[in-house]
């Protein structure tokens, strides 16, 4: 049975001051329910989850407290991939035709301190600087560069792209162009990335209301389907965030895996992909992340951005709304961001950042730590 | 001036001489570091301690640019240092360089194994931890 997504709302991405992270998510979910013209009463069930908003479970204090089953759910950057699951399964199993999935986050300003003794490292590994996220972006794309032969200055080149998509996004967090020469010339992060290659911790919501697609033209004109959505974690010899030894058996990313499932659950191939949107917590996931998820070959990806294949107009549409990079990640609603781009590409209702040529077939893609990632496959 | 190891079992001296402690899987021979009980590629729980190879090559490397957040204990005065991962041949163990120019750091060059206090604690004990350093000049 396919699920359909029905109603889409969203609360701007960036830095809110005063909107607590719920009443956020309280804004996305009442768009998403005016999107499809339904209430909080008609909702029969809820997932949601956020690292640093709050509970999601709380928001029926404020939404309504109808009785309704709602999960929590955390998971790290895949927290809304997961919500989705959760929630295609509850209508799958024919226990709920029409249910809420709801992704927020509040992050407070700089990058995320990670806490080693929960994630079974010794504390040694924090104190002496060897846990930070950003640190690992650079030790990646640094090997990645080296093993594939590809330019640096591509990685200036995918962020200029991340904020002149972002430009055109009135949701967006980032929405000034800025040229290849400034990203490349801004501050060393952690070589070979610089301050704004990176993206950052922020604050959004997302809200989407889905039903049995069978059901869905009861409720609006404009539904997507939800073809396929897939969770992986990693397999021995991947290098991920967090590790203080790798094996020298390399072995896929959970990338790879999560990307090979869904396209094989949707029944669809990457080169039917008419838009996607991929993890870009910096340039350099942009670039792995091309490959991993198999839209296009290892190496290829330099020739394929430099002639203009991942913009708006061009062959193979990547992070049209300017990606993590112009949005931030407000981890709890990232995830969902991306799946709430790829349904208003397809209703043709993305405005001036429309992919032309009316897209069918829209992919996404999360990763984080310690080694998770989650995709979706949307078609009209 | 007293000095303490940042933690205990990461790495020990022998005649003077530093080295890393890992651990190795009986089974399916899987080292790790540092050590664990349970082997992530067989699952089996047969691990033994094990010295690693004080030298290698440098694997991939980046530089930390700003001092971090916590948990990182390092001192106020931030001075940028390098990180890599230095393939020992059984493992490839990250660690802090002790080279943070990038333009001195090249993928595939010889490195080394020393240890050096990164911080000195509030009863004025340097912190020792691990790190590595080339063993040659780059010559590119």
């Amino acid at each position: 049975m396919d699920v359909a997504i029905i109603g889409i709302g969203i609360h701007p991405f960036g830095r809110t001051d005063g909107v607590s992270g719920r009443q956020q998510a309280l804004h996305a979910v009442r768009e998403a329910l005016r999107d499809c013209s339904l209430d909080w009463s008609d909702m029969q069930f809820a997932v949601g989850g956020s690292r640093d908003g709050g509970d999601a479970d709380t928001l029926v204090a404020d939404l309504g407290q109808t009785g309704l089953p709602f999960l929590n759910v955390w998971n790290g950057c895949a927290t809304g991939g997961s919500a989705l699951i959760s929630a295609v399964a509850s209508i799958q199993s024919g226990a709920s035709d029409l249910g809420m999935v709801i992704g927020f986050d509040k992050h407070p300003r700089g990058p995320f301190n990670a806490d080693p003794e929960s994630m079974g490292l010794g504390a040694w590994y924090g104190e002496t600087g060897l846990m930070l996220t950003t640190q690992f972006f650079g030790l990646k794309a640094q090997r990645y560069l080296h093993d594939h032969d590809l330019d640096p200055a591509i990685l200036s080149t995918i962020a200029a792209k991340s904020f002149r998509n972002g430009a055109l996004n009135p949701n967006a967090w980032r929405r000034t162009a800025i040229s290849e020469q400034d990203i490349a010339s801004s501050t060393m992060v952690s070589h070979p990335l610089t301050q704004y290659m990176y993206c950052s911790p922020g604050e959004g919501a997302v809200a989407l209301v889905l039903c049995r697609a069978d059901k869905a033209r009861a409720y609006t004109d404009r539904a997507v389907v939800l073809k396929g959505v897939s969770f992986r974690s990693r397999r021995f010899g991947s290098f991920e965030v967090f590790s203080p030894w790798l094996s020298p058996e390399r072995g896929d990313s959970p990338t790879v895996e999560a990307s090979q499932a869904v396209f094989e659950l949707a029944g669809v191939s990457p080169q039917d992909v008419d838009v996607a949107q991929v993890q870009d917590t910096e340039a350099g996931a942009e670039l792995m992340h091309m490959a991993e998820t198999g839209l296009c070959k290892h190496g290829e990806q330099e020739g394929l951005i430099r002639s203009g294949a991942t913009e708006i107009g061009g062959s193979l549409p990547i992070n049209t709304d300017g990606g993590c990079i112009a949005n931030g990640e407000p981890i709890g609603a990232s995830g969902l961001r991306q799946v709430y781009e790829n349904a208003l590409q397809l209703r043709g209702d993305a405005g001036n950042r429309q992919v032309p040529g009316s897209p069918q077939v829209a992919f996404t893609h999360v990763y984080g730590a310690p080694g998770i990632s989650a995709c979706t496959i949307l078609t009209r | 001036m007293t000095s303490r190891a940042v933690a205990p079992g990461l790495f020990a001296e022998r005649d003077g001489v530093p080295h890393l402690i890992g651990s190795a899987c009986r089974s399916c021979g899987t080292t790790t570091f540092p050590q664990q009980d349970g082997c992530p590629r067989c699952t089996r729980v047969d691990m033994q301690p094990c010295e690693l190879p004080r030298t290698g090559t440098l694997w991939s490397f980046t530089v930390q640019a700003f001092r971090p957040k916590p948990p990182y204990q390092g001192p106020e005065e931030f001075t940028p240092y390098g990180v890599g991962y230095v393939d020992l041949g059984a493992v490839l163990v990250e660690a802090r360089l002790t080279e943070s120019d990038p333009e001195k750091l090249r993928i595939g060059a010889p490195v080394e194994l020393v240890l050096e206090p990164f911080r000195t604690d509030s009863e004025g004990t340097d912190v020792v931890t691990f790190a590595f350093a080339p063993t040659a000049p780059s010559t590119d």
